[in-house]
Formats: C-alpha cells, structure tokens, sequence
C-alpha cells in the first residue's frame, strides 16, 4: 500500500512537470492554431541561456551572490526568449498566414532544428547546472503509518507547486486582462479578431513570448532536475501524449492530461512492466493517449470539430 | 520572381555535384592517416568531447614530438553524433583517405563496422566497449578491444562487491540490481551477470531505462521497492547523471551504486556535485596531470596554443581514455614499423599485425610517461585484449579517488564464453576459425 | 527551343496515357536511367556509392512511400521509421528462421510484416485526424522501439539485441560489393517507382487524393473512407517496409532498433516536405537534398581553408537545415518538384516567352 500511494505520488509530481511543457504547445495552438513541435528546443534554449547567463553574469559584473545571478539570467534570458518571439513572428509565422496546420507543423520543426543548432552554438553543447536552490534530498512522511515512511521528492513537490502556480497565473492573463481577451479572440477566429481591430502579428509575438516564458520555467525546473544538456529538448516528446489527452485547445485539459499520464505511466512502468520486460511507459502513455482518442477523437476538454461539405 | 528559388536550387545542385565528383584532397606521401570519429553534438556530447579532444591532443602531441619514427600523422575529425548510420557514412568517408585505423567511439557502429571493416582491412580499436566476443582474435580478426570489454567490466564488479563482502561466497542471497541503457552497450553485460549470478547464488534484477535516459523515475522506484543490496550502472551520457539524481532522490545509498567505465568520469557526476558523494565506479584508465605524459602534453600541445579543448579538460577521465586509445593506436603503428619498416608509412594490414603483437611492458610505460598508472598490455593472436586489469574509483563530492586495488577478469569464467559467443558468430558469418600460420603472418 | 512538343501529336488513348508524354522527357529519363545503370558502376567510387549512392535510393523508396501516404492521401504519419524496423526486423526473421529463404522473398515479406503494422495503426485514421493522427503514428513509433528492443525473439535471441545479416545473394548473384548492392538497389528502386506512380494514376490513387482534398465530399460521392486510407496505409507500409529491410540488409549490415529511430521518421518527413508533396519526382529530390546538403556542408568550410571545430560545422548543419525547411516553405511549400515543373514550364516557352 506505502509503495503504491508512493508511485501515485511520483506519478502525480512527474504529471505536473509534463503539464508545463505541455502548456507551451496549448498556448501557442489556442492563440495562432500552430502546432508548436520547437517546444522542447525552446525548453533547451531557455534552459542553456538560463544556466550560462548566471555562470557569466557574475563574471561580467564582478560579484557573488547567486540570488542575484540567477535574478538577472532570468531576467536576460526572458528577454532572449522575447526577442526570439519577435523573431519567429517575423521572419517565419507572418508569411506563412493562412497555411494549412502541417504546413505550420513543419515550420516548427524547422524552427526547432534551427534553435537546437543556435543555442548549443550560442552556449556550448556541455552538461550544466541551474542551482535555484532546489531541495535534492527525499522527505519521509506519515512514517507512523507505514514502515520506513512515504518518500516524497521534496525538489518535485516544490516544482508541482510552480507548475500548478504558473497554471493559475496563466489562467488569470488570460481570463482578466485585455490582452488575454484579445488572445482568446484571435483564437476563437482570427479573421472576425483583426475586423475588430486587435492586431494579428502583436497578438502571436505575445503569445510565443509567452509561451516561451513557460518554455523557461520548465526549463528552469527540468534543468535544475535533470542538468542542462541537448536531452533536455527530448522530453517534449514525453508532453505530446499530454496535449493529445487533454485536447490542445485546452489549459485545464493540458494538467489534467499530465496527472493522467503521469500516474497512467508510473503504475504501468511498476505493476504492468515486469510482465512485459519492462521499458514501457514511453509507448504507453501514447497508447493511453491513443485509447482516449478513439472514445473522443477531439481529446478530453477539445473543442468538437464539426465537418461541413 | 518565381525563378529566383529555381535558380537558387540549380546553384545548389551544381556545387553538389562538384563535391561529390571532387577526388579527396591528395595527402602527403610520408603521413600515417587516422579518421577520428567523434560526437561533439547530441546527447552524447558531454561524454564524447572530452573523449575526442584527448584523442586529437595525442596526435598533436605526437606530431610536435617529431611523429612516429619521423613519420607524421595526418587525421580529420567526422562527427557521427553517436548514430550508426553517421558513423558508417563518416567510416565510408574517410576509409577513401588510406584509413588504417578506427575508434568507432560508440558501441553500436563498432556493430555495424564490424562486417565491412575485414573487407577494407582496417582494424578496428574499441577500447573497454564493442563487442565482448570480439576479443577472439581467431575469429575476429581485425577487432581490437583492448584493456576490456563489457564482460570483463561486469566480472570486475562483481569481484568488487565480493571483495566488499568478504569473499565471492558471501554474495549468496544478495540482491543486485542492473540499471542499464537500453541498448546493444547496456546489454551486452547480462549474460556475464547471469552466470555469475548462478556461480554465486545472487539475484539479478534486471531494469532497462530507455535512451538516452532522461525519464528514470519509475527505474528508481522499482530500486526502492526490490531494496538491492547493490545497483550496478551501466549508463552512457545524460542517463548516468540523471541516474544518480533520481538515487539521491530515492534516497537509495549512493554507496551502494557501481558504474560501469563509462559511467565514470566527470560529466556524470559534476553537476550533481556533493550529492553523489560515495558513488564508485570503474576506472579503466588513471585521470590527473601529475603523470609525467600530461604534463609533457601541456607543454609541448597546450602552450603552444594547439590545445583541442580547454586547458583544464586535460587529466579529466575520458579525456585520458581518449589519449591512451590513441596511445594505442601510435604502440601499434610503432611496433609494425619495428618489422615492416622504420619510418614508413604502414597500411591497415600493417597497423593490424601491430596491434597483434603488442608489447607494452612495465619499461614501456615508463617511456610513455605513465608509469605505475597502467598495467602492461600484450596482446596476442587470439587474445585481442592484452589486458584486463582495471581499478575503481569513488567520487568524493568533488573529484575522483583512485582506489588501490586492481582487479582482473576471472580467465575460467570469461574464456568459454567468449569463445562460444565467437564461434556462434562465425557460424552466422559462415567463416572459418584461423588457424596457426595465419598468427605468424 | 529544344524542349517542345509541337508536333508530337497522340493518336490513341495508349499515347495519351503515358507516363511520360513529351519525347524530351522519354529522351531524358532514358538517358537518366542509362548513366544510372551503366555509366556510374563503370566510373563511381566506393565512396560514391556506399555513402551516397545506396542511402539516397534507399531513402527515396522510403519516401515514396511515405508520399503515398502524406502526400497522396493527406494522413500525416511520424512513424515512418517505425514501419522501416517492422520491414527491417520481419525480412531478418524470415531470413533466418525459414531455411533457403531468398533474400528478395524476405524481402517481401518484410514488407507485408510492414503492411499489417500499418493497417493497425492506420485503423484511428477512420476516427481521428490531422496532428492526433500523427500521435498515433508516434505511437507505433514508440512501441516498435520497445518491442525490437525487449522482445528478443525478434532478434533471435542476440544477447546484445543487436542483428546482422551476411553473404546476401540474389539468384546466386552475391551482394557483396558496392556496385552490386547499388544495382540491387536500383533495380528494387526502379520497379517499386514505376509501380507507385501507376497506381497514383489509377482509380485507387483518385480516390486517395479525393480523401485528402476533402474526406466529407469524398464519402459523399461514393468512395469509401476505410477502404481508400487503409489501402493507403498499406501501400505505404508496404514500400516503407521494403525500403527498411533494405536499409538494413544493404546500407547497414548490423543494426539496432536506434537505425530507425524517431529522427528518421522526421528526416524522411522533411524530404516528403522539401521534395514535393503528391509527386513521385519529389521524393527522389527531396532524398538528394538531405542526403547531400550535410555532406556539402561538411566540407565547404574545408576547400576555403575556414578551420571550423566538428562541432560548429554541425551545428551549423542544423541551422542551416532549419533555416532552409521554414524557407522553403515559405517561398515553394510544394517543394523541389514544383520547382522542377516551374522550370519545365518556363523552358517549354524559351527563348520567346510570350
């Protein structure tokens, strides 16, 4: 019983980490109808920028303190991600206008071969580390309950809170600020958003810069977990079964879809893998994803698309 | 306007052709050439540029130190980015230039190469990986896994913890776990585990993390739940850091984790830094600056500003691993030459009967500039391997401890077995065992 | 001027139907296939055809039928690779489990081992569709990674999980030397392109691109979505499969599940992309154009002397490779081919376009 509440729990934390990259292909998909496959190497790009401007920073100013360092990479590194916000808008989405969704597709990868390349360019192709201060120690809980206690990852606890915090945030630009109407509009139909007035090509550079500030803090977290190299790009493979299950119009649906998967995956990989040789929860969690499909093709929260001749 | 993309694509193709119709570029008459596979780039990378770095240094060095009995070494770089089908493109690339020897770098090109090296007659160096059976010469004729292989790695593991314990006997109703990248390279130890584990009465328990090994969670908890009194890792890249993360996670005792060679050296544990403190390893070859080779490399490479990598990679474990598989490969030319001629150029047959009959004794060691930091090495017609002593080393939260004792692979264990593994390849290949005048050719 | 065809005129259905209906043309592809069969195993390098040669027909096969699939009947797949492993692994199975089993048998077989994974994992295209259709490619992606890795039966039992294949031979002709297995190739190539682009022409082929332009309308006027995306999926699979087992057989030799991993899957969708969506041409260009451009790129730094690390050189690759994709599909999203009709177009009227 101890071990299976202790998998749910690591199955729910692992859930919330895919949730966030899984939020940065549902923002960019409500708002401009691309698919964004260059996620995971704008996770990469943020995460290499994040870890190497508190490694220079310091060097360049002269001073030691890691609090401020990390303060002022966020800082720089937010702005990298804005202006490559800027950049993609305009040299890539505003052309491709009206394309079909595998035309834009396409382009995504193209970006995210593009990115994978600049950044470890940019900022070397090493392992390096983020240090945010992330506990790495394991707690014990309810130890009088079960023998030798619950182990709970204090690092996954503190990065399921600013996963779900990030969430909230998000729910909160886009249900209360004008920009975030304005966003859901250009969602909604782009073409009736621009006859009222709201401006397409500002609209999609706030949407990416958005999505690339969820692209940094998940890559901050992963980073701070995993250690900051080119696999780091990988893991929005593991998100895809994420938006598929929650529907890719939906941000509730994209942390559902992660708490999902995340435990379906876990209690798989333990109680299912040793029959079959183990190594499964990769192709599991699209299986799970796949099964969801066939009962709803448009995905738990999608919206129902509707076939007209 | 329309014909601008037209044009532009024509462009394009006409240099294309050029290039492939283009002869490699002609090379000096008096120059050893060896191809260096390399990944710079990918998930690999963290491991494979210190790797490719040490191999470029000894060349390097080799040259400024007046070359192999006067014969200088030309070489070119091919990133295979850990990919077998890179890897055969860059082998086909740069077997056209007179290659006569190769480091794959990675175990499953080593696969691949296998079948066509014998053909082009370059021999093939994978020092501690490849193919375990490979280490029969009589059937593989042109492979050389010097210093070890993955069968010889897991036996000395299991010494270790034998040792640990109190004698072999002692590991009776232990429980040891596998944490293994789920590849050729990760699997190829099993079947040496598993008869050991038959020998000794201990539990294997077998768990494959998929490549290249960022999502472990679930590995780690089946740790937690089976309680292994031992964990042996058999990682490469990001999944070995990402493996002693989840332990430390886990909270499984990182005195208790052993890594195989390859999930050793600084990469792996850097960033998890104090954490990993107390996580030992194989050390297949020494690390430092001390020993007198390095700081001859320093000098004559480094301050003359032809250092590969940065300064203060130098000594780093798998920028030394780098540096002695070169080492090597320069013994083996060296020793053709003593019999074929001095000063000349030697083809891969050459290279190969040097790598054959390889002698490094104690006194040898010494000239090289590493003495008391490696064992001799003498390789022979059927054993490829030469040597199969090896060290362990801990991490103490911020470099690596070389642990005194050495271990050798148990002969009576691991002989039979390389030979039944050969033999079933040669039966697959449909070739014939050599026989005794082939050794003396 | 040279390229016209005034004066040629048809006079039966069968003229008209040909494949190709301008003399030019005949006389080009003729020629094409001339220096292909004779005048490059006279004068090619070992080089040229181990590493360029052999994986660019592979790959185009690859791609052709992948065409059949995204470009012809509009189902976007990302597991193309994972369909490769099927035909690799199932002509290696009955390779060695059925004695004096011919390698083209194998083959074949290899490819309908192929086929019934595709139609399996075709089944939720009668369901879903556009990117969660690719989900589910990714899917069978996924899984085959797993089961090649973990179910050693299908590698025989090779305790590294690695396979190999040696002394191939077609009608007691060996497959050893370069030239041979680059004129195996060809052969395979030629015959599976000459048979993909009949049936494109044919009632299935319409029927494909009536689904793929617009399903609905399709289903309205009689053709039946199951059968039309299944025998698609099939077809597809089928060439994919063979173009696997060759692969395997011919360009690696000894492979492992990591051969076709999910990056092959991209990278043969990125030819399908750049070379031409729905055009038989295109997968043929498209080969050549990721084949070749790395390779360029590699050494264009070296003949101007700029000593670029091997690590920059493949970043830049990966840039470059980036910037060119979004490019092209920008300025030509129909690709290479519709570059090569534009420029055929263009000649037809030259000197005097109007």
């Amino acid at each position: 019983m101890g071990f299976f509440l202790e998998t749910l729990f690591g199955g729910l934390m692992a859930g919330m980490l895919y949730s966030l990259i899984a939020l940065g292909f549902v923002l960019i998909y409500k708002a401009s109808g691309v698919f964004n496959f260059a996620q995971g190497a704008m996770v990469l790009f943020a995460a290499l920028a994040m870890a190497r401007f508190a490694e220079w920073i310091p060097k360049w100013l002269g001073f030691d303190n890691l609090i401020v360092a990390n303060l002022l990479a966020f800082v720089a590194a937010m702005a990298l991600m804005i202006a490559l916000a800027w950049a993609i808008e305009r040299l890539c989405l505003s052309k491709l206008v009206n394309q079909e969704g595998i035309t834009l597709l396409m382009a995504t990868l193209g970006i995210s071969y593009f990115l994978d390349g600049l950044g470890q360019t940019m900022f070397g192709n090493d392992i390096y580390s983020i240090n945010v201060g992330m506990p790495k120690d394991p707690a014990m809980i309810l130890e009088n309950m079960f023998e030798g206690g619950l182990l709970l990852s204090k690092e996954d606890l503190i990065a399921a809170i600013i996963a779900a915090a990030l969430v909230a945030l998000l729910a909160l630009f886009f249900q209360k600020t004008a920009t975030g109407r304005a966003l859901r509009a250009v969602a909604d139909d782009h073409q009736a958003a621009q006859s009222i007035g709201i401006p397409l090509n500002r609209i999609w550079v706030i949407v990416w810069s958005v999505a690339g500030f969820a692209a940094l803090v998940a890559g901050i977290i992963w980073g701070s977990k995993l250690g900051v190299q080119f696999s780091l790009s990988l893991v929005a493979l593991k998100a895809l079964p994420v938006v598929i299950l929650g529907g890719l119009t939906s941000v509730p649906g994209a942390i559902l879809g992660g708490l999902i998967i995340g435990v379906g995956e876990k209690l798989s990989e333990i109680y299912l893998g040793p029959f079959f040789g183990g190594g499964i929860e990769i192709w599991f969690a699209y299986v799970l994803a796949l099964a969801f499909l066939l009962v709803r093709p448009q995905g738990l929260f999608g919206e129902k698309i509707i076939d007209r001749v | 306007m329309k014909l601008r993309p037209f044009a532009l694509a024509m462009a394009l193709a006409t240099v294309g052709a050029a290039t492939l119709s283009m002869p490699a570029a002609a090379q000096q008459a008096n120059e050893q050439f060896f191809p260096l596979l390399v990944y710079r780039t990918g998930a690999y990378a963290p491991n494979g540029t210190p790797w490719a770095n040490g191999k470029q240094d000894y060349v390097k060095y080799i040259n400024a130190t007046g070359g192999i009995n006067g014969v200088k070494i030309a070489y070119e770089e091919c990133e295979t980015g850990y990919a077998t089908d890179k890897g055969v493109e860059c082998y086909e690339r740069l077997k056209g230039k007179k290659a006569t020897l190769i480091d794959p770098q990675a175990t499953g090109i080593t696969f691949a190469l296998t079948d066509k090296a014998p053909v082009d007659k370059i021999p093939l160096i994978t020092l501690g990986y490849g193919l375990a059976a490979s280490q029969d010469g009589g059937v593989f004729k042109w492979n050389f896994p010097l210093m070890g292989s993955y069968w010889t790695a897991a036996d000395a593991l299991i010494q270790h913890l034998g040792k640990k314990e109190g004698g072999l006997d002692k590991l009776k109703g232990k429980k040891i776990a596998l944490v293994y990248h789920d590849s050729p390279f990760g699997k190829e130890p099993i079947p040496l585990l598993q008869k050991r584990a038959q020998m000794h009465g201990f539990e294997l328990v077998l768990l494959p993390v998929t490549a290249p090994g960022v999502e472990q969670k679930a590995t780690w908890l089946q740790v937690r739940q089976q309680r292994p009194d031992y964990t042996l890792l058999w990682g490469w890249g990001v999944m070995n850091s990402t493996a002693l993360k989840e332990a430390v996670a886990t909270g499984y005792p990182r005195e208790k984790l052993f890594g195989v060679w390859w999930s050793g050296a600084e990469p792996d544990v850097k960033d998890v830094g104090a954490n990993a403190k107390g996580y030992s390893a194989l050390a297949l070859n020494p690390h430092g600056t001390e020993s007198p080779l390095v700081k001859d490399i320093l000098k004559k490479v480094h301050d003359a500003g032809q250092g590969s990598g940065p300064r203060d990679e130098v000594g780093s474990v798998l920028y030394m691993r780098g540096l002695l598989i070169q080492m090597f490969a320069v013994e083996a030319v060296r020793t053709a030459q003593a019999k074929f001629g001095q000063g000349k150029v030697m083809t891969g047959e050459q290279v190969r009967w040097g790598l054959e009959n390889l002698n490094i004794d104690d006194k040898r060691i010494g000239e090289l500039g590493l003495a008391g930091l490696i064992r001799p090495l003498k390789t022979s017609c059927t054993d490829h391997m030469g040597s199969t002593s090896v060290r362990v080393h801990s991490w103490d939260g911020s470099q690596w401890k070389m642990q005194p004792d050495w271990y050798e692979a148990d002969k009576s264990v691991i002989d039979p077995m390389v030979r039944e593994a050969a033999d079933r390849y040669a039966a697959e290949k449909q070739i014939k065992r050599r026989d005794a005048s082939d050794c003396n050719a | 001027m040279l390229y016209r065809e005034n004066g040629q005129f048809k006079a039966s259905y069968a003229a008209d139907q040909q494949i190709f209906p301008i003399l030019q043309d005949r006389v080009a592809i003729g020629a094409l296939l001339a220096i292909a069969f004779i005048v490059l195993p006279l004068f090619g390098s070992e080089y040229l055809f181990r590493a360029i040669l052999i994986p660019f027909l592979i790959l185009a096969l690859a791609a052709l039928g992948l065409n059949i699939l995204v470009g012809y009947c509009g189902q976007i797949s990302l597991g193309t690779g994972a369909f490769m492993a099927v035909g690799a692994y199932g002509a290696y199975n009955f390779l060695v489990r059925i004695d004096g089993m011919p390698l083209i048998g194998a083959m074949l077989l290899g490819g309908l081992s192929a086929t019934v994974i595709g139609v399996l994992f075709g089944i939720p295209s009668l369901r879903i569709k556009g990117l969660y259709l690719a989900m589910a490619t990714l899917a069978a992606q996924f899984f085959t990674d797993w089961a090649f890795l973990r179910i050693s039966w299908f590698t025989n039992n090779s305790s590294s999980g690695s396979v190999s294949v040696a002394g191939l031979n077609v009608f007691g002709l060996p497959i050893e030397s370069p030239v041979a297995k680059y004129l195996f190739c060809l052969v395979v190539v030629c015959v599976f392109a000459l048979m993909a682009k009949n049936l494109t022409r044919s009632a299935i082929g319409r029927q494909w691109m009536a689904i793929r332009d617009m399903d609905v309308a399709a289903a309205v006027i009689g053709i039946r979505p199951m059968y039309a995306k299944l025998s698609a999926f099939a077809v597809s699979s089928f060439i994919v499969g063979v173009a696997g087992a060759l692969w395997a057989f011919i360009h690696l030799g000894a492979w492992e599940p990591a051969a076709f991993s999910i990056d092959r899957s991209f990278q043969l969708l990125f030819m399908v992309i750049i070379g031409g969506l729905g055009s038989i041409m295109g997968a043929f260009f498209g080969a050549a154009f990721i084949i070749v451009l790395p390779i360029l790129l590699d050494q264009i730094p070296q003949w101007f002397g700029i000593p670029l690390s091997t690590a920059t050189t493949s970043h830049l690759v990966h840039m470059i490779f980036g910037a060119l994709i979004v490019f092209f599909l920008i300025v030509e999203p129909h690709g290479l081919a519709k570059l090569w009709s534009i420029g055929k177009q263009k000649l037809r009227l030259w000197p005097f376009p109007h």
